[in-house]
């Protein structure tokens, strides 16, 4: 189906000239569909990823699943390698296509060498799922997964960078923006709502980052305190007789638990920390979107009283100044849009990040409760058969 | 030891205990009330309080005291409530009577008091002897061990320890008056002298090796445990930040400010759950110190064994020696090396009349020699039969208690774990309203 085909429900043919009423239509048209996963028409996933060592270099690749019924793709399915670059370019391209919208962020490009080990598993894992969270998050989104590159990203053999910019689309062509050097302006409201959430939100964010990272490091130092004492219930078995099994039943429900500490921290450090420092990229994102509304935003009122000054003139509104309306309309309502996602998004990442949280502490307790219940009868017993022997 | 007195005694049950803990109490002392001084008396030390006076050097000091209450079994049984009789002792006092045990009984593996300093303190507790956590405990220590003494079966019966409980005046003259201080000098000199022993008991010398060990690994065990328990005070504290930042965002929230706000209390509440946990392991700790302390008795009654058996071959060495000098000056042959044989040698012969003498008064000291040597031989026997009954019975009690000791352990960390199940599983559900 193509744009210049659609109808609206009540009968009306759309008008598709003007960039602005298309990309706005779309997502009155599929805004619904996005929340709800039974009309999902794309989905992908990223797993198995795989060292490739050349002379040149040593890299990590990922396959990248594709299932759709779209006819913008050839194939229904599709399995593709990608490494990292691959959706650093992806993601730059999107942000020049689409800069009205939210891209979502990737995990961070650059790691200390020597601090992290990028070949480690945990990394690779903890990459893996970011990487993997970003394209269902653009494939979730009614406007981005649309997007040429995206397609090509997702289907091509071998991505050749530099495809994409000979194929102008009419949303393609639409979004050149001029960056900058208008005196800016007063935020409506609802966008100044915006901005000072994220401003109130972001240190939050970084003092709950900083709270999780203390408590790993005290779950961490406690797990070396235990390491030590589960061991000395062993060295004082060994000249005991009757309480040698209990006490070594005691060395081992400490060594149980220290085995589950150690997962519980493990799991902290490569889900939780990681996706909490994905939003603090992602509102990073977010406010250079609004920033750059606000640049389109000033530049059309700035041609507006150049043009409202020159009242003599009595010509009608020019074009350009029209076309930078159209401009702030678009970018309003997109933003509105992806905005609304984002916090939809962002209250079901959240429940779902903390309740994640509770599930591990609560996983940790239960083992250690199964390893000290385990240990009564085993305490108990020998009394009774002391009993007998005796 | 003279008769335990009338049975007109006032004992009071400790009121601040539930009658639950104060089974336990008893059933964690392993008290055998059928032998001892238990079976007609109630004792505990209800009470403490700062008194301030001045000391020995005539300067203002500040000590703890504590209130003794005893009162007969029967009392309570009866359905009646009688008023307990009751004094009050300081930590000092306490340290008295248990050197007067120590001396008076040295083949018993003599009940520890609680320690003197706070030591293996993990950074929240105080190390401070004024503090009302530390005298707290002191104070369970303290009538722990008056439990201890009260069913030994032959501490219990001690007129010394019985007039400890029961006179508040003029205990302590009572107590130098039998004499104990010089035995308890002569006693510590000897037990830190170095001596060998040709033939020590075999199962003694594995005793005192045992206490050697036990030590060894309950003071590591202490020192690590302390450790851990502060870095676990971290962990949970810590959790108290996410109740406030928890707070903070849940007003900047629309639909998630709720179960925000609600998880938050939860994490406070995790945050201060860590005091009660901490303090209930001070108890494990407790038990632990007492068997720290323990195995230095059980240390100490080995090495009076080794004393024993040293004056014993020391009088059988000094004998054998006499009786060889004898032989010599009988037979005029000089085998052993000695002065007068020297002189003599070099001087001349003696007389016959200096021989003579000489040979009777070896004589007289042959016989009391072999007197010494049957008395030292019966100490050692003695010693070593009463010294083995108490090291079994020993023996057995910390197998039980130390058990029992493990059992409650791990009934603390489950009931640790399944509040801590409770809790995230309370905030949990606040998350998922989110």
């Amino acid at each position: 189906m193509l744009l210049k085909d659609l109808i609206l429900p009540n009968g009306t043919p759309v008008d598709t000239s003007s960039p602005a009423s298309s990309s706005s239509l779309l997502n009155r048209l599929q805004l619904d569909d996005d929340l709800d996963g039974e009309t999902r028409d794309l989905f992908v996933t990223v797993d198995d990823p795989k060292k490739h060592v050349s002379t040149m270099e040593t890299y990590i690749t990922y396959r990248v699943c594709t299932k759709t019924s779209r006819t913008e793709f050839d194939l229904p399915e599709y399995l593709v390698r990608r490494r990292y670059q691959d959706f650093d370019w992806l993601r730059n391209k999107l942000e020049e296509s689409q800069p009205t919208h939210l891209i979502p962020p990737l995990p961070e490009k650059f790691v200390m060498k020597g601090v992290v080990d990028r070949f480690s598993e945990e990394f690779v894992e903890t990459r893996r799922k970011a990487l993997d969270k970003f394209l269902k998050r653009v494939a979730d989104h009614p406007v981005l997964s649309f997007n040429e590159h995206f397609n090509a990203f997702l289907s091509a053999k071998d991505l050749n960078k530099r495809q994409g910019l000979a194929l102008l689309t009419k949303m393609g062509e639409s979004v050149k923006f001029v960056t900058g050097g208008y005196k800016p302006r007063a935020r409506p409201a609802e966008f100044a709502a915006m901005g000072d959430y994220l401003d109130l939100f972001t240190p939050k964010l970084g003092t709950i980052d900083r709270i999780a990272q203390r408590i790993i490091k005290e779950q961490s130092e406690f797990l070396m305190e235990l390491r030590e004492y589960g061991p000395v219930y062993s060295s004082w078995s060994s000249f005991e007789e009757d309480l040698h099994d209990p006490l070594e039943g005691v060395s081992g429900c400490v060594s149980n638990c220290s085995s589950a500490l150690e997962e519980l921290t493990e799991d902290m450090s490569e889900d939780f920390l990681p996706v909490l420092r994905e939003y603090v990229l992602y509102i990073e994102s977010m406010k250079n979107v609004l920033k750059k509304r606000d640049q389109v935003q000033a530049e059309y009122e700035t041609k507006l009283e150049a043009v409202v000054f020159r009242e003599d003139k009595k010509t009608p509104v020019p074009t350009d100044v029209e076309k930078c309306q159209d401009r702030v309309e678009c970018f309003n309502a997109d933003l509105k849009a992806d905005w609304d996602r984002w916090e939809n998004n962002k209250r079901q990442d959240f429940r779902h990040l903390l309740t994640g949280m509770a599930d591990k502490n609560i996983q940790y307790y239960e083992k250690c409760l199964a390893a000290w219940e385990s240990l009564i009868p085993l305490l108990q017993d020998k009394q009774e058969a002391e009993g007998e022997t005796s | 030891m003279a008769d335990s007195g009338s049975e007109d005694i006032a004992v009071i049950g400790n009121t601040d205990l539930t009658p639950s803990e104060s089974e336990n109490n008893l059933k964690n002392t392993m008290v055998e009330k059928g032998t001892s001084l238990l079976k007609k008396m109630e004792i505990s030390v209800a009470e403490a309080e700062k008194r301030t006076g001045k000391n020995a050097v005539n300067m203002q000091e500040t000590y703890t005291v504590y209130l003794i209450e005893t009162r007969p079994v029967d009392a309570a049984s009866e359905g009646n409530n009688p008023v307990p009789d009751s004094l009050w002792r300081r930590y000092s006092e306490f340290e008295l009577l248990r050197n007067y045990l120590l001396v008076t009984y040295p083949f018993v593996v003599v009940p520890p008091l609680p320690e003197k300093r706070a030591e293996f303190v993990w950074h929240k507790l105080s190390a401070d002897n004024m503090d009302p956590d530390f005298v707290e405990r002191r104070r369970v220590g303290l009538e722990n061990f008056l439990l201890r003494v009260a069913s030994h079966p032959a501490l219990s019966s001690d007129k010394i320890f019985y007039l400890f409980l029961t006179e508040e005046n003029g205990w302590k003259e009572t107590v130098f008056e039998t004499g104990f201080q010089a035995k308890a000098d002569s006693r510590l000199k000897a037990l830190h002298a170095t001596f060998r022993v040709k033939n020590p008991d075999k199962r003694f010398a594995e005793m005192k090796h045992y206490g050697d060990e036990l030590q060894a690994v309950i003071s590591q065990l202490l020192r690590v445990r302390a450790r851990a328990a502060d870095r676990l005070y971290g962990v949970y504290k810590v959790h108290g930040n996410y109740g406030r930042v928890f707070s903070e965002w849940s007003a900047i929230e629309k639909e998630m400010g709720d179960g925000l706000q609600s998880a938050g209390h939860h994490m406070d509440a995790y945050a201060a759950s860590v005091d009660d946990i901490l303090e209930e392991e001070e108890h494990y700790a407790d038990q632990l110190k007492e068997y720290l302390f323990y195995a230095d008795a059980l240390r100490t009654v080995c090495r009076k064994h080794e004393l024993t058996q040293y004056e014993l071959e020391m009088a059988v060495q000094d004998l054998t020696s006499k009786k060889q000098q004898r032989e010599e000056l009988a037979t005029g042959t000089i085998r052993t090396f000695s002065l007068k044989g020297m002189t003599s040698k070099l001087f001349g012969q003696e007389t016959p009349e200096q021989r003579e003498a000489k040979l009777k008064m070896l004589e007289t000291q042959i016989e009391e020699g072999e007197e010494l040597v049957k008395e030292r031989n019966s100490e050692c026997d003695e010693f070593v039969k009463s010294a083995w009954v108490d090291i079994e019975r020993f023996k057995e009690q910390k197998d039980h208690d130390l058990r029992e000791a493990l059992i409650s352990y791990a009934i603390m960390q489950i009931s640790m774990c399944k509040k801590g199940i409770q809790v995230w599983n309370n905030a949990k559900e606040c998350f998922n309203k989110m």
